[in-house]
C-alpha cells in the first residue's frame, strides 16, 4: 500500500478488504453494535455512513491545501457534520422507518471514528478521484461489516432475513442475539473469524 | 415528562436507570471505542472514568440552554449536530487550557485523556438524548452525570477482567479485540438483569 503507486483499484480492495474497518480496523463500533439488530437496519446505516463518507471525503480532498494545518480537524468535522445533517433530513423525508430504527445513531456518524480518520489519513493528503474511491470502498467495507452481523442476528434472533421468514416457525428464536449481548458476542466471533482467515492467508 | 414535579424519588430511580438499566456501553452502545481502546488497566481506565464524567456533566449544562434558548426560538433545529459537535469539541479543549493553567494536579492526572473525549460519541450521544427525551435542566445534568458515571463503572469493570487476560491462554484467532468484546457481551448479559426494575 505504501510503497506501490495507488491506483483505483489498489485503494479500492484495500478498503474493502485490506483494512476492511470493522472486522479488520475495528472502527466504528457503536453503531455496528447498535444497529446490527437486522440487516435492513444495517444496510441502512451502512449506506448512510458510504454517502457521508464518499461526500466528505471529496469536499476535504478539495480543499486539502486550503485548510490550515492547525485547523484541519475542526475543519473535518464542520465538514462531516453539513454531510450528516443532510443525510439526516434526506433519511427523515424518503424513508422515515430506517429514520426511526436507526434513531440517535444518525447524528451520531458525526463522531464515527471511520469518517474522521479516512479525512485525516486519505483525503487530506490523496487527489479528489482516489479520495471518492476511498470513501466508497471504506463505506462499503463498513456495510458489508455490518451486514453480516445483522443477518446474522436477525436469522438467529428473529427467523428472518429482510423481514422474510427463513427459519421455520417451530425454530426456536435466541432472543439474546436481539440483545445488547448477542452484539457483543456475533462480533467479537466475526473478528475472531476474520483474524484466522487472515493469518491462514499470510501463512499459505 | 417536565411538567411532572421533581421529586427526590424520581430523580434515584432517573440516577439508578441510567447508571444499571440503561448503561451507556451495554444498553445503548454508546462509547465502545474508549471501552476498548483505553481498558488495558484499571488505572488508565479510572482516568478516563473520571475525565468523561466531567466533561459530560458540564456538556449537559452548556448543550440544554444553547438547544432550549437559541436553537428552538429560531427554529434552528436542524443544525442542532453541527452546533453540539463544535461546542463539545471547543468546551473539551477549553476546559484543556483551563485546567492547565488552574487546576495542574488534575491536568496531569486527566490531561491525557481530555483531547480522546471530542470522539467519544457517548458525549454527543448523551446531549443529543437530553434533548430527545424531554429532559428538563436538572434532569439533563442528573442523566449525563448518571450516564457518564455507568460509562465509567463498565470501563473499570472491563479494565479489571482485561487484566487478567495477560495471564491467560487464548486462542491466536481470539486475542485483542475478539476476547474482549465477548467479554463484553457476557457481562451485558449480566446486566440484563437489572432490565424490567424501574418502569
Amino acid at each position: 500500500m505504501s510503497s506501490a503507486k495507488k491506483t483505483a483499484g489498489s485503494v479500492f480492495k484495500n478498503g474493502l478488504i485490506v483494512e476492511n474497518p470493522t472486522l479488520r480496523m475495528l472502527l466504528g463500533m457503536c453503531p455496528t453494535l447498535a444497529v446490527s439488530t437486522s440487516a435492513v437496519n444495517a444496510v441502512g446505516m451502512g449506506l448512510s455512513a458510504t454517502l457521508v463518507l464518499i461526500l466528505s471525503n471529496v469536499v476535504i480532498s478539495l480543499l486539502r491545501k486550503m485548510i490550515p494545518e492547525k485547523l484541519r480537524i475542526p475543519g473535518y468535522i464542520v465538514v462531516i457534520a453539513t454531510f450528516v445533517t443532510m443525510t439526516d433530513l434526506a433519511l427523515h423525508a424518503f424513508f422515515p422507518d430506517i429514520h426511526k430504527a436507526l434513531g440517535i445513531f444518525i447524528p451520531l456518524i458525526v463522531v464515527n471514528c471511520i469518517i474522521l480518520g479516512r479525512a485525516e489519513a486519505f483525503a487530506g493528503k490523496n487527489p479528489v478521484l482516489l479520495s471518492a474511491v476511498d470513501g466508497l470502498a471504506m463505506g462499503l467495507g463498513f456495510t458489508s461489516g455490518l451486514l453480516i452481523l445483522g443477518m446474522v442476528r436477525e436469522i438467529l434472533g428473529n427467523g428472518t432475513f429482510f423481514g422474510l421468514q427463513v427459519l421455520s416457525a417451530s425454530f426456536p428464536q435466541v432472543i439474546v442475539m436481539i440483545l445488547p449481548a448477542g452484539a457483543f458476542i456475533t462480533l467479537g466471533l466475526t473478528i475472531a473469524a476474520a483474524n484466522w482467515i487472515e493469518s491462514r492467508r499470510k501463512n499459505a | 415528562m417536565s411538567a411532572e414535579p421533581m421529586t427526590v424519588a424520581s430523580m434515584l430511580t432517573l440516577l439508578f436507570s441510567a447508571i444499571m438499566i440503561n448503561n451507556v456501553i451495554f444498553a445503548r452502545f454508546l462509547g465502545i471505542c474508549p471501552y476498548l481502546g483505553v481498558s488495558n488497566s484499571i488505572e488508565t481506565a479510572t482516568g478516563m472514568a473520571m475525565a468523561v464524567t466531567f466533561v459530560m456533566t458540564l456538556c449537559a449544562i452548556v448543550t440544554w440552554p444553547i438547544q432550549r434558548y437559541i436553537l428552538n426560538p429560531l427554529h434552528l433545529e436542524y443544525l442542532q449536530t453541527i452546533v453540539f459537535i463544535l461546542v463539545i469539541a471547543s468546551l473539551v479543549q477549553f476546559v484543556e487550557l483551563f485546567m492547565r493553567k488552574y487546576a495542574r494536579g488534575l491536568f496531569d492526572a486527566l490531561g491525557i485523556y481530555l483531547p480522546l473525549i471530542t470522539t467519544n460519541c457517548a458525549v454527543l450521544g448523551i446531549a443529543i438524548l437530553c434533548i430527545k427525551l424531554n429532559y428538563n435542566l436538572v434532569q439533563s445534568i442528573i442523566f449525563s452525570f448518571a450516564s457518564a458515571l455507568g460509562f465509567g463503572m463498565a470501563l473499570i469493570i472491563f479494565a479489571g477482567i482485561r487484566e487478567r487476560f495477560e495471564v491467560t491462554d487464548i486462542p491466536g484467532p481470539m486475542h485483542g479485540a475478539a476476547i474482549g468484546l465477548i467479554t463484553a457481551g457476557i457481562l451485558a448479559m449480566a446486566f440484563t438483569g437489572f432490565s424490567g426494575m424501574v418502569k
